[in-house]
C-alpha cells in the first residue's frame, strides 16, 4: 500500500473512525469484507438447514444409489446400455442425448440463421419481407409450443410403420420415426479413413503454404480446389479403389416396427427442428445486424480498391460481422443446450429425464439428483462460453 | 418447465430454506390451514376426473374426502394437487401434500427408503397390457419389436423392464408422464401397445372411441397393491388416514352404508358397530378426534363397497368386478383389522 499513498493526495491524516466510512478506499474494504461475510454465513446456514433437514426426514446424503442398477430402459442409447446398467451410465446416456440434441441444433440454427440473416438484407422486396415473417412469427412464439407443434405434427400426421412413406425402398417415414440405412464399414475401411485425414493434413498444410507465397510473391493458388481435392476425392477415389469397404444395412419392416438401420425418433426429431427453427430466427436477427454493423464505406472502399464482390465479403465485410455477430452468437449457443431440456415435455430420455427424472423418481435421491443436473448444465454452459470466448479472441481486433 | 423440474427444485429449495419441516403434527397443521392438502392423479376416469361444476370425484378423491369428513365434517375441505407418476412422492415429501391418494402401489424402497408410509390398500392390482384386437397378439409374450407406452417413475417401468428382459424380447419404450399423454399416443399409433395397472387400462379403454376395439392381454405380470399413503415420521397423521380407510371397509364388511348409518348411529345389538360409530367407547379419542368420525366419512362418503360401485364397479363404463377386492367374506382379499 505505501507505493500508493504518494499519489493518494494529501498526506494521511490520524485515524478516526468516521474515516472508515469517508475515506474512499477504506470504505470499500469494508463493503467488500462485510459482503463477504454475509454471503459466507448464508451459504453456512443454507448448507446447515440442508444437513438438518435430511437428518429430520432421516434421509442419507450419498451418491452410492449411482452404482445401483437402474432398472429401467431407455429407447434411445448412444452407449450400450439396458436395465441393468448403473443409474451413473443412464445418467451418462442422458448427457450423450442432451449434447446429441444440442449439437446438433447448433449446428442446423447456426445454418438457418445465416441463411435467414442474409436473406433478411436481401434487395428482394418478397425475400425480405417472406424472411422478416418467418423471423417474427417464430421468435414470438414459446419455444415449448414449437416443440409439441413439431411433436403433435409428426407423430399425428405420419403413418404407422405398416404404411410408412417409402422412399427409395431404403428410407422409411413413420410416426414411430425416420429410418435410415446404416453404413457398416468394412475391414478396409480404415483406409478410407487414413485416406481422409492424410488429405485434412496435407489441405491444411496447402493453404498455408499457398498464403506465404501470397505474402511473399502475391502469386495466388487454387486453394480451394486443392483443399475439396485432397479432402474429399481422395478418400473417394481410395474408397473406389479398394473395392467400397462399406455395407449398408436396410431398415426393414418386422412384426410392429422396422428393425435395422438408424431410426431418428420423432422425440429426437422433433426437439431438434423446433429448437433449431426457434433458434434460427435469433440467430437470422444477430447476423443481419452485424453485416449492417459494417461500415457501407468498407465495402466501398474494398470495390474501389478492385476486390472482386466475393472477396470482398469474405475479406471485408464477414470478418468484421463476425465481431459483432459472436458474443450475443454465444448467449443463443447456451440457450439452446439449455431449452433441450424441454425435453421432457415430449419423452425425449436427456439428462433431466433420465437422472434428473426417473432415477430422481425411482430412488427418491431429489437432492443428490437435482444437484447434479444443476452441475452439468453449468459444465456444459460454461464450455461453450470459453470456446466461444476463444474464438471471440482470436477473431478480434489486434491493435498495434 | 416440467412439474417434475419444478417440484424438485422445490424440494431442494425447502431444503435449503425451510428452518423446520416438522413431520410430527400434521393433524394440527391440518386443522390450523382447515383443509387436507390431498395429492391425486391428473385423471383417470373412475378413479380421479372432475365433474360438470370442476370438482374432482372418483375412487381415489373418495379417500381425500373421507378424512376430511372425519376431521372437519365437511368433503369440501379437500385441496387437491393432481401429481404425476414422476411428481407424487416429491410433492408428498416436500409437504405439498399431506397424502397421497392417486394409483400408487405399495413396494418395499418406497415404504423404506424414500421415507413415505403405506397406511392400507385400497384396489388390489396387477399390470396388463392393451393393444388394439385388429393387430391379432393373443399374449403379451408375443410382443417382440412393439412400442411400449410407459408411463415414467411408476413401478409398472420397472416391471415392463423385467418382463422383457426375463422373455427375451426386445421392445422400444416410449415414455410418457400421463395417463392422458399415453392415451393420445396410444391412439395415434406411436406406441402399439399400453402397459399399467389393469384397472388404470380399463378405466383408459372406457375413455376410448371404441372401447370394443381394444384388447387386454391375458397375462398380469406384477401384483400392485395400490393405497393411499403419507410421509414416514408422523405415526399419529398415518393412524388417522389408516382408520378412515378400515373403517369404510369395515362399514360394508357390517352393512353400514350412509343410507343406514344415521340409524345405526343411534345404537345396535352389534359391539363393533357400536364402536365404530362411536355410540359406545370412545375410538376417536385414541386418534385426536371426536366420536362421530367414522360415522361423518360413512354418511357422507359411503362405505368401501358404495365408493367402488359408485365410480369404478360393473355398471359404470369403468366396468370393474370386485375379483380380489371383494370383502374376504365374499371370497376376496379386503380384510380391516378389528375396530376395537
Ligand atoms: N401403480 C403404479 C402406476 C401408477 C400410475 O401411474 N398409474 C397411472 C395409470 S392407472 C395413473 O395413475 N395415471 C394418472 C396420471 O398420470 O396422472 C405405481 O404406483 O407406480
Amino acid at each position: 500500500m505505501s507505493q500508493t499513498t504518494d499519489i493518494q493526495g494529501p498526506p494521511r491524516q490520524s485515524f478516526s473512525i468516521g474515516k472508515i466510512w469517508t475515506d474512499k478506499r477504506t470504505r470499500g474494504l469494508v463493503i467488500q469484507l462485510l459482503a463477504t461475510i454475509a454471503i459466507c454465513a448464508v451459504v453456512l446456514y443454507l448448507a446447515n438447514n440442508v444437513v438438518e433437514n435430511f437428518q429430520k426426514l432421516g434421509k442419507p446424503f450419498g451418491f452410492s444409489f449411482l452404482q445401483q442398477e437402474s432398472n429401467y430402459d431407455i429407447n434411445q442409447t448412444l452407449i450400450e446400455y439396458s436395465s441393468r446398467s448403473t443409474h451413473a451410465r443412464a445418467a451418462v446416456v442422458g448427457i450423450l442425448n442432451t449434447l446429441l440434441v444440442a449439437v446438433c441444433g447448433i449446428i442446423l440454427a447456426s445454418i438457418l440463421g445465416f441463411i435467414l440473416g442474409v436473406l433478411r438484407l436481401s434487395p428482394n422486396w418478397l425475400v425480405n419481407k417472406l424472411a422478416y415473417c418467418y423471423i417474427e412469427f417464430v421468435r414470438n412464439v414459446p419455444v415449448l409450443v414449437h416443440i409439441l407443434l413439431v411433436h403433435g405434427i409428426l407423430v399425428h400426421s405420419l403413418p404407422k410403420p405398416k404404411q410408412a412413406i417409402d422412399v427409395a425402398d431404403s428410407f422409411f417415414l413413420t410416426n414411430r420415426g425416420f429410418f435410415v440405412p446404416k453404413p457398416i464399414a468394412e475391414p478396409l475401411f480404415w483406409a478410407v479413413i487414413a485416406a481422409f485425414v492424410i488429405g485434412l493434413i496435407y489441405a491444411f498444410w496447402y493453404r498455408r503454404s499457398a498464403r506465404i507465397k501470397q505474402a511473399a510473391t502475391g502469386e495466388q493458388s487454387p486453394v480451394f480446389w486443392v483443399m475439396l481435392g485432397s479432402i474429399i476425392g481422395l478418400p473417394v477415389l481410395v474408397y473406389i479403389l479398394t473395392g467400397m469397404p462399406l455395407a449398408w444395412e436396410i431398415p426393414e419392416l418386422k412384426g410392429f416396427n422396422f428393425k435395422g438401420g438408424m431410426a431418428l425418433k420423432p422425440e429426437f426429431m422433433s426437439l431438434w427442428i423446433a429448437l433449431s427453427l426457434y433458434t434460427a430466427a435469433f440467430i437470422a436477427e444477430i447476423v443481419r445486424a452485424g453485416i449492417e454493423a459494417v461500415n457501407k464505406g468498407q465495402t466501398e472502399a474494398a470495390l474501389a480498391l478492385g476486390l472482386p464482390r466475393r472477396r470482398t465479403l469474405n475479406l471485408v465485410i464477414i470478418p468484421q460481422a463476425l465481431r459483432v455477430i459472436i458474443p450475443p452468437l454465444n448467449s443463443q449457443y447456451l440457450n439452446i443446450t439449455k431449452n433441450s431440456s424441454l425435453a421432457i415435455a415430449i419423452g425425449y430420455m436427456d439428462i433431466v429425464a433420465t437422472i434428473g427424472g426417473i432415477t430422481l423418481n425411482q430412488t427418491g435421491r431429489e437432492m443428490e439428483c437435482m444437484l447434479i443436473v444443476l452441475g452439468l448444465y453449468l459444465f456444459f454452459s460454461l464450455t461453450i462460453s470459453s470456446i466461444m470466448n476463444w474464438y471471440n479472441k482470436r477473431l478480434a481486433l489486434v491493435e498495434r | 418447465m416440467s412439474k417434475l423440474t419444478k417440484l424438485a427444485a422445490g424440494a431442494a429449495v425447502a431444503a435449503l430454506f425451510a428452518a423446520n419441516t416438522s413431520t410430527a403434527g400434521t393433524l394440527d397443521d391440518v386443522k390450523a390451514a382447515g383443509h387436507v392438502k390431498c395429492g391425486i392423479s391428473t385423471g383417470v376416469p373412475g378413479f380421479a376426473f372432475t365433474d360438470d361444476g370442476g370438482a374432482w370425484q372418483g375412487f381415489d378423491p373418495a379417500v381425500c374426502k373421507a378424512v376430511a369428513a372425519a376431521i372437519f365434517g365437511d368433503t369440501s375441505k379437500v385441496k387437491y394437487t393432481t401429481t404425476t407418476g414422476k411428481t407424487r412422492f416429491t410433492a408428498l415429501a416436500s409437504g405439498e401434500v399431506d397424502m397421497l391418494a392417486r394409483n400408487t402401489t405399495w413396494t418395499f424402497s418406497r415404504d423404506t427408503d424414500l421415507k413415505l408410509d403405506f397406511v392400507g390398500v385400497n384396489y388390489y392390482d396387477g399390470q396388463g397390457f392393451m393393444i388394439p384386437s385388429e393387430l391379432g397378439v393373443e399374449s403379451a409374450k408375443d410382443l417382440d419389436g412393439a412400442s411400449v407406452c410407459i408411463q415414467t417413475g411408476t413401478t409398472t417401468e420397472l416391471n415392463l423392464a423385467d418382463f422383457f428382459r426375463t422373455n427375451g424380447i426386445s421392445y422400444e419404450a416410449v415414455p410418457i408422464e400421463t395417463n392422458d399423454e399415453a392415451r393420445t399416443n396410444y391412439v395415434a399409433g406411436r406406441c402399439d401397445v399400453y402397459t399399467t395397472d389393469a384397472s388404470g387400462l380399463a378405466a383408459t379403454r372406457s375413455s376410448l372411441e371404441d372401447p370394443a376395439a381394444h384388447v387386454l392381454m391375458p397375462e398380469i405380470i406384477s401384483k400392485e397393491p395400490l393405497g393411499p399413503l403419507v410421509r414416514h415420521g408422523d405415526s399419529e397423521w398415518a393412524d388417522i388416514v389408516r382408520w378412515t380407510l378400515n373403517a369404510m371397509i369395515t362399514a360394508e364388511e357390517l352393512g353400514v352404508n350412509s343410507g343406514n348409518v344415521d340409524k345405526m348411529a343411534t345404537g345396535t345389538d352389534n359391539p363393533e358397530i357400536n364402536r365404530l360409530l362411536g355410540s359406545e367407547g370412545d375410538l376417536g379419542a385414541m386418534i385426536g378426534l371426536d366420536k362421530a368420525w367414522a360415522w361423518r366419512a360413512i354418511k357422507m362418503v359411503g362405505n368401501y363397497g358404495e365408493v367402488f360401485e359408485q365410480y369404478i364397479g360393473a355398471d359404470t363404463p369403468i366396468g370393474l368386478d370386485r375379483g380380489l377386492n371383494a370383502l374376504w367374506t365374499q371370497g376376496g382379499i379386503l380384510y380391516s383389522p378389528p375396530f376395537r
